[in-house]
């Protein structure tokens, strides 16, 4: 038997989501407008920093290589803050899909998210699926291009303001929102709006399930990260099978209403069992449990299963209990982790200095002869002042009585480091000839500074070199 | 190789080809990545007929936007240096002599100089500005014709014993090996290096004070005005063993260096000798 189409592409078959109410659709409402919340919200909160300092509670300053986070201001130097929440947030994937499957695809990832609200403005425009299947699949009239013009538009504009509030998190929110009213915003804010408006209009209106099933990589992981007693959407075959009538006594539960089908965002039948395309995001298991109410039939044909639960379960024995599924070695393995660097981090947080320097001995020459013979280092040095204000900062070195600490351009031994800066400056540490640590090759010392307005003080190790072996 | 046919398992049609029994069915890639992949085959010609891209026998081809990254790093330039005008401006007219080491144009100044330096300098007195044997220490704290700022820019500006430039700094040092007897020279070279605390009855202190204290100074502390050394410091420009003493004192010794006045811009000169005053040396 030849097939009648074999070609290697195929076109995307359309898909029209049915609306279903239940239990697992009032949670992805709740999580579509906490998390939408937050994401159009959060620039424009406000956070009192002092004069100095921007007043946007979430800010990423690129051009003065900031990030502001409420009461948390990162430096590029303490990168690792990112790259201890990224660990973290990688963590998290770990434990919430070994847990519960693909919960992230199917409750907040942002291609999630903004497809249910295109969707949901789809639907407010166009009618329910029946209704969607017809303007579809009539032919254009006015009243058709009337009604996708206004859909579109109103993707649109959903897709500026997911764009412009993007741009909002890289720089001053009123400011720049008043720039564009104006016209007056940099070319760099207009063109990364007309990109990220293009992005999401195209992904979340026309492409959709095509973004998880062939663009996103996560579907492939999640494999590794699953295991069976993992809680996924599945179908109890067992309860179900065979499919037939209501009133069929020798059928099983599953009138095969299609109901699932009908809601599912990706298209799939959940009684094909578990398959790739899946993103778990349960419509299918409230729209199941309406029908089921309807006729009288436990809920719970379709639902959150562990692959390890069904042979009990077909077995006539009870399932294990939910908790058992969600704490496991492995989960709780996890969440040590998981917390171990959460901790970690809050413990660099707080024991952070609000004062820092980093010393950079010059080694070229590692040391110079003066005129009277003695022995000079220099030093380059970078003081860090995180506070709101300036401040003045005094510099000593210790490790030896005999060396003397100048430094460059000031006869004083302190100097004002301008707030939320750093301040780079050349210091020279002499001894006179003929002490021992003249003579030594390399010999530790420690730079201090102190903050002369509050004490608070902070040093650094680093090493003096004397002639050596030369002389 | 056989016909496609539709496997009975999963109802989906097969490639036709097989292999141990395993065959390959067809899971049909979207549309739309076909065509995504044709976009990106004509923005790829495109790319290239708009950027230099074509090799040819000499060069390549320019492209239509007349993009280079040559002209790019000429364009940056030109804009660093529109932005640096006003500093320049107000470096040219700084006073060296009351440079306040603080301010931005101090820093600007270092900055600037520091490239120029590593461009122009470093070739004789080392990148990190420690010099080396005849090439002067510019860290240390011992100078030939003064480490004020002004006399470094000075130094700079109409650089040393250079013939093009009637205000160069120039010493003179007579050849004593023409003038001297070798025992003497010996001596010399024996006394010296015990300036600091010279025993004034030597035979050696008699020949300085009769042809070295002239210029070098009674008691050896050089003489900036002339640019003699000091002799009784702990630094030897071209080196304190009798061997290099012997050296100097009988053939005499003449560093050169060009007058960067007439090399370089007015702000780099300043610049330049700003960053070399500010390394540690300067007074």
């Amino acid at each position: 038997m030849t097939t009648q189409n074999n070609s290697l592409y195929a076109a995307r078959e359309p898909i029209f989501p049915k609306r279903v109410y239940g239990t697992f659709r009032n949670l992805k409402w709740a999580i579509m407008a906490v998390t939408l919340g937050i994401y159009y919200l959060v620039p424009w909160l406000r956070w009192d920093r002092g004069l100095n300092l921007p007043d946007q509670a979430v800010l990423i300053d690129l051009a003065n290589r900031r990030f502001y986070f409420f009461w948390i201001e990162i430096w590029p130097h303490e990168f690792y803050f990112v790259a201890g929440l990224l660990i973290m947030a990688g963590l998290g994937l770990f434990l919430f899909t070994s847990a519960l499957g693909r919960v992230w695809c199917g409750y907040t990832c942002p291609q999630t998210v903004w497809t249910d609200l295109f969707i949901l403005v789809e639907r407010w425009i166009e009618g329910d699926r029946n209704a969607r299947i017809r303007l579809h699949r009539a032919t254009w009239t006015p009243r058709k291009a009337t009604l996708r013009l206004f859909k579109w538009t109103v993707w649109a504009l959903i897709g500026v303001a997911t764009a412009g509030a993007w741009v909002f998190y890289f720089a001053d929110a009123p400011t720049l929102a008043n720039q564009f009213l104006t016209l007056t915003a940099p070319a760099v804010a207009w063109t990364t709006v007309a990109i990220l408006t293009a992005t999401t209009v195209v992904l979340g209106g026309f492409m959709r399930e095509q973004v998880c099933i062939y663009m996103c990589p996560w579907p492939r992981i999640q494999g590794a990260m699953m295991d069976d007693s993992t809680l996924t959407v599945a179908y109890r075959d067992w309860r179900g099978e065979p499919r037939g009538k209501a009133r069929d006594a020798t059928a099983g539960d599953c009138v095969d209403c299609n109901a699932c089908v009908a809601v599912c965002p990706m298209g799939i039948d959940i009684r094909d069992g578990q398959q790739m395309e899946c993103i778990t995001c349960a419509l299918c298991i409230d729209a199941c449990d309406d029908i089921m109410g309807k006729l009288g039939r436990d809920r719970g044909l379709i639902d959150y299963l562990a692959l390890s639960d069904a042979p009990a379960e077909q077995a006539g024995k009870k399932p294990r209990p939910i908790w058992t599924h969600i704490l496991r070695p492995r989960t709780i393995l996890y969440s040590i982790i998981w917390a171990a660097f959460g901790f970690a981090m809050m413990y660099a947080l707080f024991i952070r200095p609000e004062i820092e320097l980093t010393v950079a001995p010059v080694r070229n020459p590692t040391f110079v002869i003066l005129s009277d013979g003695s022995i000079r280092n220099a030093y380059e040095i970078r003081l860090r002042n995180k506070h709101g204000e300036p401040r003045q900062f005094g510099i000593h070195v210790t490790g030896d009585l005999a060396l003397r600490i100048e430094l460059e351009g000031t006869p004083y031994e302190s100097v004002e480091v301008a707030p939320d800066a750093t301040h780079r400056l050349r210091v020279y540490v002499t001894t006179p000839p003929g002490g021992e640590i003249a003579q030594t090759d390399e010999s530790p010392i420690r730079f201090w500074i102190e903050d002369l307005g509050n004490g608070e003080r902070a040093f650094v190790n680093t090493v003096f070199n004397g002639t050596g072996a030369q002389q | 190789m056989d016909e496609p046919r539709i496997d009975q398992l999963t109802g989906r049609p097969t490639m036709g080809h097989e292999f141990d029994g395993i065959e390959e069915l067809n899971t049909p890639m979207p549309r739309w990545w076909l065509w995504t992949f044709y976009l990106t085959i004509i923005w790829g010609i495109g790319y290239t007929i708009a950027y230099p891209a074509w090799p040819m026998v000499s060069g390549a081809t320019a492209g239509l936007l007349g993009y280079s990254t040559r002209g790019e790093v000429i364009a940056d330039i030109a804009d660093h240096e529109a932005s640096n005008a006003a500093l320049v401006t107000e470096l040219n007219a700084a006073d060296l002599a009351a440079f306040d080491p603080q301010s931005d144009l101090h820093r600007y100044a270092v900055a600037r100089g520091a490239s120029v330096f590593r461009a122009q300098c470093s070739q004789c007195h080392g990148s990190g500005a420690a010099g080396a044997v005849g090439y002067p220490n510019l860290l240390d704290n011992d100078w030939l014709w003064g480490g004020t700022l002004e006399e470094v820019a000075y130094s700079v500006r109409h650089g040393i014993r250079n013939e093009t430039d009637g205000d160069a700094r120039y010493s003179q040092m007579p050849a004593f090996g023409d003038m001297l007897e070798s025992s003497e020279i010996e001596a010399l070279v024996a006394f010296v290096p015990t300036l600091a605390d010279a025993d004034w009855d030597s035979a050696g202190a008699v020949l300085y004070a009769d042809n070295c204290a002239s210029c070098h100074g009674e008691r050896g502390l050089g003489d900036r005005s002339m640019g003699a050394p000091n002799l009784a410091d702990a630094i030897w420009l071209y080196g304190g063993d009798s061997a290099s003493l012997t050296e100097t004192i009988s053939n005499a010794r003449f560093g050169v260096m060009p007058a960067w006045g007439q090399r370089l811009s007015e702000e780099d000169v300043r610049a330049v000798s700003t960053y070399v005053h500010s390394l540690g040396g300067g007074e």
